[in-house]
């Protein structure tokens, strides 16, 4: 199974190579249906979808009205984005955002599931994203201009009218990358010619930076930014001026 | 129940002696430094209950000069208000009117009030005859200053010139507010290029649907608040521009003033979602109070405080595939009571 998974990992990470290898494109190296995919794991990623996927999404992918969108054009990353977050099967009625949970899928089906989604029409492949390859000051530079208006600064998340923009501390930098690439619920979507495959690499180095930021200030509060600290500093403050106050009337009996 | 209306009679008794303070006739000196040694005994009749103090020219002096000072700076806070907004020199000056003020009123009750530590006995206030004491005690307490006059005037200076000046602000909201002329609309023209934070010029190609990016007129200043927009890609079919707007969004790409009309906080939230139904629309919204933008149709406030759509820039691809501007912006960017014309 595990030997399986690695197989199907490998062939997507070949796939997606030779896409990001075919020169400019628009969106990070699409595979189209005319890249070679694995026949097995399309058929395996088809009876998958089948049975858990085509209620909302219809049995060709194509998507039900009222219920699930077309998957035509989403792409592996998409796939691969909201089924290794648990972010689908979608927990909560059609239309409702998808919420990050437990995956329902092992990585294997996951690859399968992927590979037919891929199959559909061409999309954003897996992204062959590595955090060790980039640079955390500029990967900070671009979290700021780019994803911690929502994200917050230091990745905790945040709030968006009608959306949560959710908090970066479980993703991994693939999904990261996914995310940037795919635009999920209401995020944008990022194409190459605004972010580089190496300035993701940046930015997945930052966020994983921001699992365990230096906190050089002292105590962190949760790293969700001047409110809690502010309370801190007035309840400390108020506690200590109490005491002063309570000392000097003493003295002055 | 009963203590409530023991503090009535105490603010009562409080406000009596205000009010007759002036009529107060001098007291023969007797009693020197008896002072609280008879507490809880009937106020000798006409005597003195506080040791008499004696002026302190110099103190007083100081305190007037504190509470002048604190309306000077008030003042300055208007005057800097209307003239030079500046947020650090607006809080050097409030600070130090808040400041002085508090010297004010430090050497005040150390040196220009008698300084006499009473104890209240219990239970207080409990006869008329207590009460009439500490009455006294609250009138003579106050007879050690010499210029009443000066500290009264220059305390009234220093509450008027603070209240004026924390009032002072609210102006900017009134409707005789000085709105910004046309060139408050920046750099922007028909015929500038638009180019990233990083100074490339923007091509339409490098947007696709759903995708958003925050661009700059070409060589103008960043810090101008006409200059940031945020440029997005929506799919062409899906937009609903007034009239007079048609053309201004070329396969669908368009741009807005990124400074919000609410309260001058740069846009930065572009919600794309992939499926509509139910789902939300498409939109801008600000970061700092939610304001929702409808990206769709004209940028109008759709939710939140903010009151006016971002100023659009209409936009065309020029022959190289760069983004132009083909006019200005739609309107005055930025919230209305912005008043430095920058």
């Amino acid at each position: 199974m595990t030997r399986l998974a690695l197989l199907a990992l490998a062939v997507l990470a070949l796939l997606a190579g030779s896409a990001a290898a075919q020169g400019p494109q628009k969106t990070a190296g699409p595979s189209g249906p005319q890249a070679a995919h694995d026949p097995a794991a399309v058929a395996r990623g088809r009876a998958l979808f089948a049975l858990g996927c085509s209620g909302c999404h219809g049995m060709d992918g194509r998507g039900l009205p009222g219920e699930g969108p077309s998957l035509a054009g989403a792409g592996a990353a998409a796939a691969d984005f909201y089924l290794s977050t648990g972010r689908m099967p979608l927990n909560g009625e059609p239309g409702s955002e998808p919420l990050r949970g437990e995956p329902a899928y092992p990585d294997a089906q996951i690859a399968d599931i992927a590979a037919w989604v891929a199959s559909l029409a061409p999309g954003p492949a897996i992204p062959d994203v590595d955090p060790a390859r980039g640079d955390v000051s500029e990967g900070m530079v671009l979290f700021t201009e780019h994803c911690a208006g929502c994200h917050q600064m230091v990745a905790r998340g945040g709030l968006v009218t009608r959306g949560l923009a959710p908090s970066l501390q479980q993703a991994t930098p693939r999904q990261v990358a996914e995310a940037i690439r795919v635009g999920p619920y209401t995020m944008p979507v990022f194409p190459e010619t605004i972010i580089s495959d190496r300035q993701i690499d940046s930015i997945a180095a930052y966020t994983e930076l921001t699992k365990d930021p230096h906190d050089r200030g002292g105590a962190g509060l949760g790293n969700v930014g001047p409110v809690p600290e502010g309370m801190v500093a007035w309840i400390a403050a108020l506690g200590a001026l109490l005491v002063v106050a309570r000392i000097i009337g003493e003295r002055a009996r | 129940m009963s203590r409530l209306r023991r503090a009535g009679r105490a603010a009562a008794a409080g406000a009596a002696v205000l009010l007759l303070r002036r009529r107060r006739r001098p007291a023969p000196p007797e009693q020197a430094g008896g002072g609280v040694a008879d507490a809880g005994g009937a106020p000798p009749p006409g005597g003195r209950v506080l040791p008499e103090g004696r002026p302190d020219p110099r103190a007083e002096a100081g305190t007037a000069v504190c509470l002048v000072l604190a309306g000077v700076a008030a003042v300055a806070f208007m005057v800097l208000y209307g003239v030079e907004p500046d947020t650090q020199a607006l809080g050097v000056a409030l600070g130090a009117c808040l400041a002085f003020l508090a010297a004010a009123a430090i050497l005040a009750g150390k040196r220009v009030v008698v300084q006499e530590r009473h104890v209240e006995e219990r239970p207080p206030m409990a006869d008329p005859a207590a009460e009439r004491r500490a009455a006294r005690i609250l009138e003579e307490g106050a007879g050690g200053i010499s210029r009443r006059r000066l500290l009264g005037g220059a305390c009234a200076f220093a509450g008027v010139a603070t209240a004026t000046a924390l009032a002072a602000p609210l102006l900017s909201l009134g409707p005789g507010a000085p709105r910004r002329g046309r060139d408050a609309r920046g750099r922007w023209g028909a015929g500038v290029r638009l180019v990233t934070e990083g100074g490339t010029p923007l091509r339409a190609d490098d947007l696709v649907v759903g995708s958003f990016v925050t661009a700059f007129p070409e060589g103008a200043e960043k810090e101008d608040i006409a200059s940031p927009v945020v440029v997005i890609r929506v799919r062409p079919e899906e937009i609903r521009p007034s009239a007079g707007r048609e053309g201004w969004a070329p396969g669908g790409i368009m741009a807005f003033s990124q400074i919000c009309t609410h309260a001058a906080c740069a846009v930065t939230l572009f919600r794309y979602p992939l499926f509509r139904e139910p789902g939300p629309a498409p939109a801008l919204v600000c970061p700092c109070h939610y304001s929702v933008f409808d990206v769709l149709h004209d940028a109008e406030p759709v939710y939140g405080p903010a009151h006016r759509p971002l100023p659009q820039l209409p936009l065309a691809v020029a022959r190289d595939g760069t983004l132009r501007a083909t006019g200005p912006l739609s309107g005055d960017p930025g919230p209305s009571w912005l008043l430095t014309d920058t």
